[in-house]
């Protein structure tokens, strides 16, 4: 809602700066988004009627013009705009005027002439208007001459925006801010110069209304003999472009200036076009109309028409259509003011992709009370400007809003807001707000007014009563509770802990969009139905995510293209999947780590992140449980060198090098090498459980094995703890050979076993026999002692 | 006597320019070794009376023990030399860069949200988080936001089919926590939620922290100190002046928009009031006998705020030039 101060300073004038006005209004929930002057600070600036214009003697461009500009004699002017003309009436800025951009008119010679002032244009005097033209800024030959155009044109005005939240639909017309204004400051309410027309005919245009719950109050009447081409008056068409709206023609500009003063929304009829009475009915359905913006709707049952016997007219409490409109030749008026109900508005304009000044007011709720009285208003401004035979109002009414007492207890009024108001103050302030009610105790039965629609319970008057005590007047104070410790689990390891762990290797946080391509989701996950979005921003955002690897690769060319040749990155987010018709939502942990193991420095021969080093990286994640890793082929890696990340014989995630397909496809010098995992699975852990520490020695012994290439080194290791050996303690793999002396296909793998026993040292001949079954179990894997 | 004298003197000085561990102990083979002249005097003991013997011993023996303690000092000098010499070479320079791998950093959005989780974790609440694909149910309707209602337009929301949205905050958690808990309950819920808008002040995606208490007692009042205490340790600003105006949200009454002090104005920083009793009644909570205050804060404009960040889009962006300066 925007609006002029001075239109608003009518109807309330409370002793306030225009600054405080606006302080107060945010203050109170009506937030002031903008406050504007409607021009930029200038002086000296009167209106002056040309009266001779003779081509300068010495220049061809110039003009030397006599102005009068109220005053005895004419004033000497060298004027350049091509426009100038003898007769027009412009704005002057005298000699000692400033205008915007700190310009000072001195009293110049201008190429030997002297001239003493300057002739305007709109321009440069630092204001917008609607049909400029290049020159000077002509004024309407009624301008009074020598009189200041900040006064004519009321320039010492503010343009006040108010970003009206949906509950304070009361606000969207100056009667409602002025009543709001009038309640927080206590400043009378000045009255509106309203007349009732006489009715000069009882003719009536039939109407009809089919949903009485959908419209429960109609009134219309007919005006016959206007002159539509009437020009609107100057006061009127301010205030409306001050509100951000067009003049159209009078009689539209009327009803549109009625819904700003009023808040209640209008419409005007060319009485001619119309086909028989007026229907207030559900649309059809695959009924069409078209708007008055030249939009086509197709419409069905949901949506509420105002039709004619012929066709539908109009939107009910949305838009016109056309042919039916007012133009300028109209003759005859149908003014319709009605009262539709909040539920058959809301939201139908938004399924037609509008969103118009009357739907706005209509699903938030207009006054319902004031019906006729808006009729009337505009029946008034009509017969002022355009003359006509006014008609009788034809209403149709059927049960309105129910307005039913509600409680406030003032004890109520003190746990909610943590303040005791005394009951005399909560009575000043549902007065100030012209809330009627009566006291019974310490409870008030408040019937909310017509105008507020979002008044139905207790806590709804509460914060209206916090509203006009004001927000900044309730303390802020500290709450009293029970003081309970938080669970606090240590078989859960907290997400900083494992953010913790990746930064300490090296990796960095991001943040990506969860919306991606959709050719990312099939490139890189293979997932032909990935979770769309129906509204996407753009149509490279346009489903979700399933996996983040998408958002890690986009990521690291972001920073290559930015000449980063080591990128490690990690992200934590959801991905989603539709699985047997519901949204699996999975939090994940993906990290991809390019470039050098370490950054470039001395002394250490440098070396690419491989598949190991990540792994490591993973494996020092999920300490102190134990992953462990199978070969397996991922669309977006190399399909020898990814593997599923094993938890308790369940897969938990990926890992692998970027297949070298997309390496080359998404412009990668390197591959880089990519993880992610289930979150839930990293988050498990345990609480420790101390062990006795075993006080013999362990006895050392290393297994070299020469094996086929193909046999994983996991096989072996899972073979020799199959066997259950005595005294096993642990088995580690510290070497992994091909070449010179070893046959080609095979590699060498060496293990060193460490055998314990808690009673004693071991000797050779104990341990003999585990070593035995040890070499057993890896000849049953094709695997060869080295001797 | 003279000869002691003469044998000490020449011990001593002979001791003092020998600058090898080996020479030494040849040297004082002279002195002390099975053919040294101080051993030959103590063998020629013999031949002197017995009431001679022992003053002569005596002196011999002072003479003796004065040799071996120069030589042990000698010793001691010419192995601190040689450790000293063995140091030199060894040095480093100092001030070569240290080896190895460096460390990453989080996210200014992560740091602000831990720093947002731990100020709320003192005050004892718990963390709570919900999904990001909602029903259309916990997303509105529960939240007292029915279809058709003009607030829905606020939102700008993304939709996945009729029933299912992308959350446009985090307040659906407060619905699904009091749906599975009783009071009293003490939440915040962090979390990424989504609207459809994208400029240099709006991004698509950004993250809110829903903050939920419902207890016996607790007031409007309570909501502005709990606010503004928390804004307050948030920016380490014991003046950091909170105001509260008036607002709208469908599932509080009475509502408020909670501004910070900044610069010399007004910075919105999100959205707070009393739980609107009809989302207590959705979960059968007995609105006469609880209270609750529910509040939301942008994380990114506190991030913004407290790191200088100027353009929200940075944070999605993933430039490692901004990225790294939060390490």
């Amino acid at each position: 809602m925007k609006f002029s101060e001075n239109w608003l300073r009518t109807r309330v004038n409370p002793d306030l700066s225009s600054d405080e006005l606006g302080h107060l209004l945010t203050m109170a929930g009506l937030e002031v988004e903008e406050m504007a002057a409607v021009a930029p600070v200038f002086n000296d600036v009167v209106i002056a009627e040309v009266l001779e214009v003779v081509k300068h003697p010495d220049a061809d461009r110039l003009n030397v013009c006599q102005v009068n500009v109220g005053e005895v004699e004419p004033l000497t002017i060298v004027c350049g705009a091509a426009n100038v003309a003898v007769g027009i009436r412009v704005p002057c800025a005298r000699i000692g005027a400033v205008l915007p951009g700190d310009f000072r008119i001195k009293q110049a010679k201008v190429r030997g002439i002297a001239s003493f002032g300057m002739l305007c244009s709109n321009k440069e005097l630092g204001i917008e208007i609607a049909d400029a033209v290049n020159g000077l800024w002509i004024l309407p030959t009624d301008a009074p001459v020598g009189t200041s155009l900040r006064q004519y044109l009321e320039l010492d005005d503010k343009l006040f925006t108010l970003k009206l939240t949906p509950n304070r639909s009361d606000c969207s017309g100056m009667a409602g801010i002025a009543r709001e204004v009038a309640a927080l400051t206590g400043s009378p309410l000045l009255p509106l110069d309203m007349a009732i027309q006489a009715v000069a005919t009882a003719e009536k245009l039939p109407v009809r209304v089919d949903d009485q719950q959908a419209c429960p109050l109609y009134c219309g009447r007919l005006v016959r003999g206007v002159d539509a081409a009437a020009s609107t008056p100057v006061w009127m068409v301010r205030r409306l472009e001050r509100s951000g709206l067009r003049t159209i023609n009078a009689v539209v500009d009327i009803t549109n200036y009625v819904m700003l003063e009023l808040g209640q929304p209008m419409h005007a009829f060319d009485a001619a076009k119309l086909s028989g009475g007026i229907t207030v009915r559900h649309a059809h359905k695959d009924e069409t109309l078209i708007l008055l913006n030249d939009q086509s709707v197709v419409l069905d049952e949901t949506v509420l028409v105002i039709a004619d016997e012929a066709r539908p007219l109009a939107l009910a409490g949305i838009m016109g259509g056309q042919g039916s409109g007012v133009e300028t030749d109209t003759q005859d008026v149908f003014l319709e003011a009605a009262f539709f109900h909040p539920d058959a508005i809301a939201g139908r304009a938004r399924r037609f992709g509008l969103a118009t000044d009357s739907s706005f007011r209509f699903e938030r709720g207009v006054d319902f009370a004031s019906t006729r009285q808006v009729l009337e208003r505009a029946t008034q401004l009509l017969v002022e400007i355009c003359g006509g035979c006014v008609g009788e109002i034809g209403e149709v009414r059927g049960q309105m809003p129910a307005r039913e007492p509600i409680s406030l207890r003032c004890s109520r009024i003190a746990r909610v807001l943590g303040i005791t108001l005394q009951s005399g103050q909560i009575a000043e302030l549902l007065t100030r707000l012209k809330f009627e009610f009566v006291m019974s105790g310490e409870v008030f039965s408040v019937t909310p007014p017509s105008f507020r629609f979002d008044l139905s319970i207790e806590a709804d008057l509460i914060e209206e009563v916090a509203r006009v005590y004001g927000y900044d007047n309730i303390p802020a104070t500290a709450p009293q509770a029970a003081l309970t410790m938080l669970p606090y689990s240590e078989s859960q390891r907290p997400l900083s802990r494992l953010m913790q762990t990746l930064v300490a290797r090296d990796y960095q946080e991001i943040v990506s969009y969860a919306f991606v391509d959709e050719q990312i989701e099939r490139d890189l996950s293979g997932n032909d139905a990935p979770v769309a979005l129906q509204n996407p921003i753009a149509s490279n955002l346009a489903v979700m995510r399933s996996s983040l690897i998408g958002g890690l690769v986009g990521a690291l060319r972001f920073n290559l293209n930015r000449k980063q040749s080591r990128v490690r990155l990690f992200e934590i987010g959801a991905c989603f999947a539709k699985v047997d018709g519901s949204y699996q939502q999975t939090q994940r942990l993906s990290g991809i780590a390019y470039g050098g193991l370490y950054g470039e420095q001395w002394g250490v021969a440098a070396r690419g992140v491989d598949f190991y080093d990540v792994k490591a990286d993973l494996e020092a994640l999920f300490a102190p449980q134990t992953v462990c890793f199978v070969a397996a082929t991922h669309p977006a890696l190399h399909p020898g060198r990814s593997a599923k990340v094993m938890l308790d014989g369940k897969s938990v995630g990926w890992i692998g090098e970027l297949h070298p397909h997309w390496q080359q496809e998404y412009d990668l010098p390197q591959a880089g090498v990519w993880f992610e995992v289930e979150f839930d699975a990293l988050t498990r852990s345990r609480v420790p459980r101390m062990s006795e520490i075993a006080k013999f020695l362990p006895v050392r012994r290393d297994l070299a094995v020469l094996v086929e290439d193909s046999v994983t080194a996991q096989s072996l290791l899972d073979a020799m703890r199959d066997t259950a050996a005595p005294f096993v303690h642990e088995v580690i793999l510290f070497d992994v050979y091909r070449g010179k002396g070893v046959e080609q296909g095979k590699k060498s793998l060496a293990f060193r076993v460490l055998l314990q026993d808690t009673q004693k040292t071991l000797t050779d001949f104990e341990i003999e026999p585990s070593i035995a079954q040890l070499v057993s179990a890896l000849n049953k894997c094709g695997a060869q002692l080295r001797m | 006597m003279e000869q002691l004298q003469q044998i000490l003197d020449q011990a001593l000085q002979q001791f003092a320019v020998i600058s090898d561990e080996a020479e030494l102990e040849q040297v004082k083979a002279r002195y002390l070794g099975k053919d040294g002249s101080l051993t030959g005097l103590l063998k020629g003991l013999g031949k002197l009376s017995a009431e001679e013997r022992p003053a002569a011993g005596a002196r011999i023996n002072q003479v003796k023990q004065a040799i071996e303690a120069a030589l042990q000092q000698r010793r001691d000098a010419l192995a601190q030399a040689k450790l000293a010499e063995k140091l030199a070479a060894e040095s480093l320079d100092v001030t070569l860069p240290g080896r190895g791998m460096g460390a990453g950093g989080l996210h200014p959005v992560t740091l602000t949200l831990q720093r947002i989780e731990h100020l709320f974790h003192s005050l004892g609440f718990a963390v709570s988080s919900g999904p990001e694909i909602e029903h259309d149910f916990y997303n509105f309707t529960a939240l007292n936001i029915p279809d058709n209602h003009p607030a829905r337009a606020m939102h700008d929301t993304f939709y996945i089919d009729p029933q299912h949205v992308l959350r446009t905050h985090t307040s659906p958690v407060q619905v699904r926590y009091m749906e599975a808990n009783q009071p009293p309950l003490k939440i915040i819920s962090p979390g990424r939620v989504y609207r459809v808008d994208s400029d240099a002040t709006h991004s698509p995606m950004f993250h809110q922290v829903e903050g939920l208490w419902v207890d016996e007692e607790v007031s409007f009042a309570n909501l502005k100190g709990v606010v503004q205490d928390f804004l307050q340790r948030f920016f380490e600003q014991d003046d950091l002046r909170v105001r509260f105006r008036p607002s709208f949200f469908p599932f509080t009454e009475p509502s408020a928009e909670m501004d910070m002090s900044w610069k010399g104005g007004w910075l919105e920083i999100g959205g707070c009031g009393m739980v609107h009793p009809n989302v207590l009644k959705h979960v059968n909570i007995d609105s006469e006998k609880y209270l609750g205050f529910a509040f939301g804060l942008g994380v990114e404009r506190l991030a913004m705020l407290r790191y200088g960040v100027n353009d929200l889009r940075q944070f999605y962006e993933s430039d490692l030039r901004f990225l790294k300066q939060f390490n």
